[in-house]
This record gives structure tokens, sequence and C-alpha cells, in this order.
């Protein structure tokens, strides 16, 4: 196994009588998919890794360093969220410019920085457009642009293209993997499409009811579900050799 | 839990200074109460002017609604009439109109020598007599607030969703079933809190029932307190019609509370539908007909402000310096209470943002939002009447009148902050809080970056409609004002009450102008180009 990435040891997290452990290594380097229901903790689990929910007890921790206790934006991680990943009366370059400086004080190489991360990801010469002169599809490849410039080792999709139509979303899916291969990042989302994980990840864990239930090699999850949970959903039968619980 | 700070001591300071405030102004008014109260409390005087407050404050209330109700239907019913926009920004002029410009505006225009009068008189009919009185209070308060009615009754019209209309149009429903099934519901929800509204405003009214008003017979508590006050120097009576004033505003307010909270928007597609019953001739005509007469109301008082300013002794009246000095002092009560009411009203919208939004207690948010607003049970009167009291030991009653008056009405206009602010911090924090934290903008960067640019707008609308109220004030300046701090509206009260007519038309026009290129300077200024 690869050097270690994302570690979650023993995290405990809950509100009131909903409560959550969570237990989870992705290798450096390797594109992990959380699947499972809504309500499983799929975007609980990204939130506590981005800093944006506090642990009750148990470590994160990244390419071996302990990060709990670190505030969001000191972390080595960049989030995409479902939305609202940019500022809509900033445009795209400096929606981009702040992942360079949280003020937004950039001086000409960081610019020329920001405009080559947004040729990066297909955006060449939109530098001067507002979030609403872009499309859904190419708003989010802006958020992508900045998780570039930020350059951060883990890169957290808390289901960004949910919104976008199949075809856009599997191409949006394969450049975030041709990033990742190109920088070498460790990329962790979450997603309710088992066919998404197939394509992109080379690990997948299921989460049901706040817990992980079963984590491994893609196609092994997916094609020889080990646990009912699992099997239900995603609707096929136990796999030989199952054992309950 | 979440882990970003929740400030508290934003709005620890602002109720702090608020509640304080009118609270220490209302303690110095029971501390004076005299101990023979009770006896004095219902003496057929009193209860003469609580009687026409209330009559007026009723009459005035079923007068705007009943004349703004067809404006609003008519407006709802025709949304793309050239001069549409126009028309509805004429309807925010009241707003901040000075009440004493209104007055010279109103009596040129409903007065015994006015144009209505002069309409009547050349068709052979008798002419109009004069506007004080009863008569005359009715018209300024409907003058006031038929525009604020229709204003606040079309967001019950635009929330009708286009589904809605297509499916009345499919059933065939007429004018008056559309009114009954679809309009009314909704109408019904809201008139109650809009009616209290106008009531509240119209129960405390003072300028208005000072300079129309008068004699026993049409005076209310607001003029008998100042009257008490200023020109009987009893005191003890002051304190007892405030009071008598806070208990009963008190209670309107918490009706208002409790009306206030069923704005309940629907979800929907929002396609566009036109109305079944718009394209009636008869309805074009009631439609028509009910603008122009409305649009006209408003208009003729303005238009005459403005003529008779023009043709009366600009230069003589220009030149003279205690004008200048009225007009700066005038300015400075403006930008103080603009100043004073932001700084109040964004230190309260900031924690209760916190609170609603990083805690998730809306309820408790709300609460604390409602608490700003409180100073509306406190009329501007009551509460100079308060610091009068206080102050009047110390013998410097008078030396405070310029930050009195800017501190009173910024505090007044703290509720504008909240309404123009509160929701744009709220939504920047519904949808940045994680990619700020997630980015590392905070502190300067983040209000530079984030929260300013979101709230400018509303922040430079509240601000300018602060200042425009502070400078045309006449509350606060008539109960503190002396020789040394006469502002522009005392200024041309004192030239109405010396029936020297010309020069007051002249001074309603400075007033006028005042007011708006305070307004519109900082409206544009601190509100930035308008983004579309």
């Amino acid at each position: 196994m690869a050097a270690p990435g994302l570690e979650l040891q023993d995290l405990h997290f809950g509100r009131g009588s909903w409560q959550v452990v969570f237990d989870l290594a992705v290798p450096a380097g390797a594109f992990a998919a959380l699947i499972g229901a809504s309500g499983a903790g799929k975007s609980t689990l990204l939130a506590l890794v981005g800093g944006f929910e506090t642990p009750a007890s148990g470590s994160i921790r990244i390419d071996g360093v302990d990060i709990t206790g670190l505030a969001p934006a000191q972390r080595p991680v960049t989030t995409l969220f479902q939305d609202h990943n940019l500022f809509a009366h900033l445009d795209a370059a400096q929606n981009v410019g702040l992942g360079l400086d949280p003020g937004l004080r950039l001086d000409a190489a960081q610019k020329a920085k920001v405009s080559q991360a947004l040729a990066h990801v297909g955006l060449g010469g939109m530098d001067r457009r507002l979030p609403r002169e872009l499309s859904g599809g190419e708003r989010q490849r802006v958020a992508l642009a900045r998780s570039l410039v930020r350059a951060r080792p883990v890169l957290l999709l808390d289901e960004p293209f949910a919104a976008l139509g199949p075809a856009l979303r599997r191409d949006m899916l394969d450049l975030v993997d041709a990033l990742r291969r190109e920088t070498g990042i460790t990329v962790v989302m979450v997603s309710h499409e088992p066919a998404d994980a197939r394509r992109v990840a080379d690990i997948t864990a299921f989460m049901h009811e706040g817990r992980i239930l079963a984590q491994g090699d893609t196609d092994t999850v997916l094609d020889s579900p080990d646990h009912p949970a699992l099997a239900d959903y995603l609707g096929v039968a136990p796999s030989e050799g199952s054992t309950s619980g | 839990m979440s882990a970003l700070p929740v400030h508290r001591w934003p709005a620890g300071f602002a109720l702090l200074a608020t509640l304080g405030l009118a609270g220490v102004a209302l303690a110095a008014l029971l501390a004076a109460v005299p101990a023979s109260a009770p006896v004095r409390l219902f003496d057929p005087y009193t209860v003469r002017i609580l009687g026409f407050t209330a009559f007026q404050a009723v009459l005035s209330t079923l007068l705007s609604l009943a004349f703004a109700l067809p404006v609003a239907r008519a407006l709802a019913r025709r949304t793309a009439f050239p001069g549409r926009g126009l028309l509805l920004g004429l309807f925010g002029i009241p707003l901040v109109l000075p009440a004493i410009v209104a007055v010279v505006g109103i009596a040129a225009v409903w007065g015994r020598n006015g144009m209505a009068s002069a309409l009547l008189e050349a068709l052979g009919l008798e002419g109009l007599s004069p506007l004080y009185g009863l008569s005359g209070i009715l018209i300024a308060h409907v003058f006031f607030n038929m525009p604020l009615a229709v204003r606040l009754l079309l967001p019950a019209w635009s929330a009708i969703p286009g589904e809605t209309w297509r499916l009345s149009a499919q059933l065939g429903m007429g004018s008056g079933a559309l009114f009954r099934i679809i309009e009314w519901p909704r109408l019904s929800a809201v008139l109650p809190g809009i009616a209290a509204l106008i009531f509240l405003l119209c129960f405390t009214s003072f300028t208005v029932v000072l300079t129309l008003g008068g004699g026993p017979a049409a005076t209310t508590l607001e003029v008998a307190i100042y009257q008490a006050l200023r020109l009987d120097f009893d005191v003890a009576r002051a304190v007892l019609l405030a009071l008598m004033q806070v208990a009963i505003c008190a209670a309107i307010a918490l009706l208002l509370a409790a009306s206030g909270r069923n704005a309940a928007s629907e979800a929907a597609a929002g396609i566009a539908a036109q109305r079944p019953d718009a394209a009636r001739p008869g309805a074009r005509i009631f439609d028509a007909g009910s603008i122009t007469i409305a649009a006209l109301w408003v208009l003729l008082p303005l238009g005459a402000v403005v003529a008779a300013g023009l043709s009366g002794p600009l230069l003589s009246v220009l030149g003279e310096r205690e004008v200048w000095l009225a007009t700066l002092r005038s300015l400075l009560v403006g930008l103080g209470a603009g100043a004073v009411a932001l700084t109040l009203g964004t230190a309260l919208a900031w924690s209760a943002r916190d609170i609603a939004v990083r805690r998730g207690r809306v309820r408790r948010a709300d609460r604390l939002e409602l608490a700003g607003s409180l100073n509306l049970v406190v009329s501007p009167t009551v509460f100079g009447a308060g610091l009068f009291v206080l102050l009047l030991p110390l013998g410097q009653v008078f030396s405070f009148a310029l930050p009195i008056a800017a501190l009173v009405n910024g505090v007044i206009a703290v509720p504008y902050v909240l309404r123009l602010v509160g929701p744009a911090l709220r939504r920047t924090a519904e949808h940045h809080d994680r990619l700020c934290a997630g980015l590392g903008i905070g502190g300067m960067d983040r209000l530079r970056l984030v929260e300013w640019p979101a709230a400018r707008r509303g922040i430079a609308l509240a601000v300018a409609l602060a200042a425009a109220l502070g400078a045309g004030d006449l509350t606060v300046i008539a109960l503190f004002g002396n020789q040394d701090s006469i502002t522009l509206p005392l200024l041309l009260y004192r030239a109405l009450g010396a029936y020297r007519t010309q020069e007051a038309a002249v001074l309603a026009l400075l007033l006028v102008g005042l007011c708006l290129a305070l307004f519109l300077v900082i409206e544009r200024t601190v509100g930035g180009r308008t983004r579309t």
C-alpha cells in the first residue's frame, strides 16, 4: 500500500441522538469515492476533514501529520461545495485569486498564475467574466482552478457536479482525475452514483447510518457487496459467502 | 458544532445604547411623576385629547387604506406601463419628505387660496374653507400614508405565482372572484400589520398636527406633550401624557409584531402569466383613473412646493446668514443621525446574523432585532421629553439640541438599517461562511471583499433615509431648540407661524432640496454603481 494520504482514526462527532464514528484510510494520490444514502454522514465526513465541524474525539491525519486542531484555512485541504463556491460580485480571476491571497492583493506573477489556472481548466480568456455570465459547469471549473492555485494536497468534492447533466458531470470528473494525475493530489468525493465511482475512483467507501461499513478497491466493493446494507443500497443480492453484521 | 465565531458584543453595545437610552428617558419621566397623578390623569381635557388622537388616527388609517387598495391593485394589474417605475419612486418621496414641507405643499393645493379652491371658483362654485383642523390633518396623513400603504401592499400581489393566474384564467374567474378567492386571502394576511403601522404613525404624528391642528379640538398627545413642556412649563402634565402615549403605542406595536410573521412566499416555477381580468375595458378605465388620481395626489403638493419656492424671494432669503447657518445645522443633524443609525443598526444586525446562521437560533436572532425596533414604541417626542426632564435640573437643556436631535433621529431609524442590511448579512454568512473559512478570508479582508459588496446598497439606502429624516426633523428640535440651534425646519415653522408665506415657500424648497440632495449623495456615493 502506498504512503498514507488521508487517515481518519476513531473520529467521533454528533448532534443529539445522531452520532457518527469514522475510520478511513486513503492512500496519497488516490481518488476515493464515498457512497451511501442521504443522511449516512458523507458530507459530515468532508466537513470534519475540511475543518467546518469540530469532532468530539479522534484524529485526522494528512500525509502523516495530525491536523485535527487546525483552522479550515490552515489545513492542507480544499473543498468544492455543491454550490456557492464563487462570490457572485467578483469575476472569475478574482475568485481564483482569492486562493492565492485571501485579501486579493496579487502581484503580476500571481495574476499570471491565475490566468494559467483558468486556461488549464478550459476557461482561457474568461478571466473577467462574472459568475452569472458563466454556465453551471463553467462556474465549478472556476472553483476547480482556484483549488489548483491553492495547491493543497487533498481535494474534497462535496457533490459539486450534482446539478450538472450526466455528460457534463463525466467531463468534470475526468478533468479532476486528469488534474490529480498531474499534480499527485489525493481526491475524496461524495457521490450518489456508483457509476461515477467506477469511472474515476480507485477506492470506494460505503457509508451507512454514520459508519463506514465497507472500504477498499472500487470494483471489489461494488461487484461483491459483502454487507447486506450495501447490497440493499446497490439493489443487488449480497455476494456469496457474505457475513452479516 | 460549527467552528465559526459568534459575535455577541456588537448587539450588547447597540442594545445598551438604544434600550438603555430609551430606558433612561422613561425612567426620567417616571421619576418626575407627581404624587397627585391619578387625579389628573383623566381630566376632561386629557380625555378629549386622547379621544381626538385616536379618532384622527383611525380615520387616517381607514382613508389611507381605502385609497391605497385600488391603486395598489391597479399597479399590480398593470406591470408594464411607461412610467410605472417612476411612479413607485414618486411614492417613495413622502417617506423622506420633511412633514413641514408636505404641509406647505398641501396648503398650496388644498388651502383656502390653494389650487383646488381656485379651480372650484373658476367653475363658479364656492372655494374651500381653510385647511386647519381635522380635514387638514387627514389630508396630510393620507398624503404620507397612502403611498406607503401601496408600497407595502404590492409585494402581496407579486407573491402570487404565475401558475395561479393561469389556473384562474382556465377556470374563467371574473374580477370579483379573483379578488375574493385569490387576492383577498393574501391581503387580509398583511393588512392588519400595515394598518397597525399606519395607525401608529398617525397616532404619534407631531409636525402635521402642530401646524394644521391647534386648539383643544384638534390636538394630539404628541403636540400636547410639546405644549406642556415648552409653552406651559408643566413638566408633570407632559410626563403623564408621555407615559400614556408609550402605553398605547406599546399595545399597538405588540399587535404589529404579532402580525408581522406571515411573509411566507410560495415556491413556484415563476412562469410569467397575465391575469385574466387585465384586458377588460372597465378594468382599464378603473385602473387608469386610480393611478392618475394617486399620482396627482402626491405630485401636486410636491410641484406646488417647487413652484412656490421658485417664484418666492429666492435671493433675499438665500442671502441671509441665518438661513445658511440653519441649513448647516440641519445637515449636521442629518449626518449625525445617519452615523448613529448605521452604527447601532449594523451592530445589532451583525450579532443577530451570527446567532441566526452560525448557531441556528433564528427566532432568538429575530427577537434581538425586534428589540432594536422597540423604539417605535417610544416616539421622538416621548424620547425627547424624557431627555428634557433628565437635563432640566442641570440647566443645560438647550445647549445639546443638535446632538440630541441627531441621537434621537438616529435611534428612531435603526429599524430601517435592520430591514435593509440584516438580510444581506445573513445571506452572506449562509452562502459563504465555509468558503471564507476554507480560504482564510477573515477580519478586514472579509469585511472588504465579502460583507461590504453585499451590504453596501442596503447600508447606503438606510443611512440616506436616516440622514434625510434627521435633516427634516422638527419634533426633537421643537422641544430643544433655541436661538442658537435653529435648524431649517424650525426656521420654516417660525416663518409659517408668522404668516411670512413667501419666505416660507423658499425655505420649504431649500429644505426639500437639502433632504433630497443628502439622500441622493449618500445613496450614490456609499451605494456605488447599481448592479443589475
